[in-house]
């Protein structure tokens, strides 16, 4: 595991490909894409069991990132771990590209499941947890929910499913950026208060700032110790994190820019990053 | 090689345990195969199967959009699920979840959907699936078989545990019409040709296999020469079988216990369409929703008889 130190910069560099990688193609799922970046530093700075020189290895933990479109900042990830040359970003959502708008396993090294058809992660999660149980292997599956997705009712099939077979090998997230295409998700839909939900369907619950490396390791590691159910960590977080353009529109789930709108947030991107680098 | 009894009778053992009879001999030897249901395991028969592995027998609860998604998971991680629930709730319930979760994910999943068409018979139209072929036929890549009888039954889930893809079948539960002999052994995508003939070729599949036998013979009692092939896989559908009986036949009949809307009927018309246009003539649902009544009432209510199958026959060699 890297050091927190470590992880922060991680999440920077993350989140500075993220928008390079974004800024480049001029638009797309900006906003969801930024707010899982800690996550994603932290997942695959250490905490996931995986060898992206063979990421097909049996033994390693699965992640589905089930808010699909979040897809960039995990190609981000991917890449700068080692799974393929970062010069591949740049081919994002391009005619014959293995990094589409949603996650593809068949297109993607490192990518475990195909999302994109929101609520489905949840399924495709749940069944890669019990297979490790019918297999009687120790790995865990990490899922990643978007607080907008939660609107889907497949979603709550398997929150009554997981606990219900003792899933304790699945660990899930719900990215809480409180905004979906069409506006605030209170607006849209309002689901009531996360936590509660998740508690009342039996599973181990938290809710942590989202953008704190040293609490969602906290909380990874809490449930990891929690035996006999799944966990879900509720994660607070800002759609567009760290893109000042992003965080100054609403909604910034999906972003169409000009090279000129973009290039500022990127240098301030990338300010932070030095700037967490020399901390 | 499959070879037809010479006399069609009611089998004593039902589909369903002919199923889960092979999917326990197939997991005895084979750690991989798990099985799915969503609270109809009294139904479909699976129950031995609960018992004899119960780590890998998994009642999802009335949940099929998760338990498709589970399948597929279960998939990603090398296992082999079969997943059951009755036809429609099978198919169109969940035809997002087999398009993505399991086809476009390029997974390796198999999904039962029992009682098709008017075998549904007292559960009535909401039940009643005279469209799940058709619900998952433009999924690419996807196999669709409905097999015929125990031993076709029993082959094609052998079969299919060893290939690797998503796979639909439209299973009857009850007793099926005994058409082959013990032992029978097919070509997945093969028509089996269970007649030869000359005027005109009946297409059949499930349960209108039997009807089309009698048809056959009624028809030939009447001086016409009719072959039947039975396409229990729809898709992919036999094309090589159909040019071929084309050219002996010369024309067409259908007999699917399904819409002929997305059914059998287009999948053999657009087959012959490309390859060897002839008359075809269909007997099945004319776009009709499905109803209550007895499996023998609701035959003759949608004309899924050998009497409509004669008709037909007639009309095609009138068109050629």
């Amino acid at each position: 595991m890297k050091t927190n130190k470590e992880l922060r910069v991680f999440a920077e560099e993350i989140r500075v490909e993220t928008l390079k990688e974004i800024g480049h193609l001029g638009f797309g799922h900006i906003g969801g894409a930024l707010s899982i970046v800690e996550l994603l530093s932290v997942l695959y700075g250490g905490e996931m069991r995986i060898d992206p020189k063979n990421p097909d290895w049996d033994d390693r933990d699965r992640l589905v990132v089930s808010k699909g479109h979040s897809g960039p900042s995990v190609y981000a990830t991917l890449a700068l771990c080692g799974y393929f040359p970062k010069e591949m970003l740049l081919t994002l959502n391009q005619g014959g590209t293995h990094l589409p708008s949603h996650c593809d396993r068949t297109k993607t090294p490192g990518i475990d499941m195909t999302t994109g058809s929101l609520g489905q992660g949840m399924s495709t999660a749940i069944g890669l947890a019990l297979a490790s149980k019918i297999k009687k292997k120790d790995n865990y599956t990490y899922l990643i929910l978007g607080d907008g997705e939660c609107d889907e009712g497949q979603v709550w099939e398997g929150a009554a499913f997981a606990p219900h077979f003792k899933l304790d090998n699945l660990i899930a997230f719900v990215d809480l950026n409180k905004q979906q295409l069409d506006g605030a998700c209170d607006d849209i839909l309002y689901m009531g208060d996360m936590v509660d939900k998740w508690t009342a369907f039996g599973w181990n619950t938290v809710k942590i700032n989202g953008h704190d490396i040293e609490a969602i390791k906290e909380a990874i590691a809490n449930a990891k110790k929690v035996k006999g159910k799944p966990s879900m960590i509720i994660l607070d977080t800002v759609k567009g994190k760290g893109c000042e353009l992003a965080e100054q529109t609403f909604p910034c789930h999906h972003m169409k820019f000009k090279p000129e709108q973009i290039a500022p947030s990127i240098e301030k991107a990338e300010a932070v990053l030095e700037a967490v680098k020399k901390a | 090689m499959y070879k037809v009894k010479s006399t069609i009778e009611k089998e004593s053992v039902e589909m369903r345990a002919a199923y889960v009879e092979t999917l326990c001999a197939l997991a005895e030897k084979d750690e991989r195969i798990v099985v799915l249901d969503a609270d109809l395991v009294g139904s479909s028969g699976v129950k031995p199967f609960f018992k004899q592995f119960p780590d890998r027998a998994i009642n999802c609860g009335i949940q099929e959009s998760n338990m498709i998604g589970v399948a597929a998971g279960l998939s990603a991680q090398g296992l082999i699920p079969f997943a059951h629930s009755f036809g429609p709730f099978a198919t169109r319930r969940v035809c997002d979840q087999i398009f993505i979760s399991c086809a476009y994910a390029k997974l390796n999943v198999r999904i039962l959907g029992s009682d098709p068409g008017v075998t549904a018979a007292y559960n009535g139209g909401t039940h009643m699936p005279f469209e799940d072929m058709g619900t998952l036929m433009s999924i690419p890549g996807i196999t669709l078989v409905e097999p015929t009888d125990t031993v076709q039954l029993r082959w094609l889930v052998k079969e299919l545990a060893g290939k690797y893809g998503v796979f639909y079948i439209r299973m009857l539960r009850k007793n099926a019409a005994g058409v082959f002999e013990a032992g029978s052994t097919f070509e997945l995508g093969k028509a089996a040709k269970l007649k030869e003939g000359k005027d005109v070729c009946i297409v059949a599949s499930g349960i209108m296999v039997e009807e089309a036998l009698k048809a056959a013979a009624q028809l030939e009692k009447e001086g016409v020469s009719a072959a039947v092939l039975n396409t229990f896989t729809w898709k992919p559908i036999d094309e090589e079988a159909l040019s071929e009986y084309a050219k002996k036949c010369g024309c067409f009949v259908t007999a699917e216990n399904h819409n002929v809307i997305g059914g059998l009927y287009s999948a053999v018309s657009a087959s012959l369409a490309k390859n060897a246009p002839a008359p075809v003539e269909a007997v099945g649902v004319f776009d009709e929703f499905g109803e209550v009544g007895t499996e023998a009432f609701l035959r003759e209510r949608f004309n899924l008889t050998a009497d409509a199958i004669v008709k037909a026959a007639k009309k095609a060699i009138s068109r050629k």
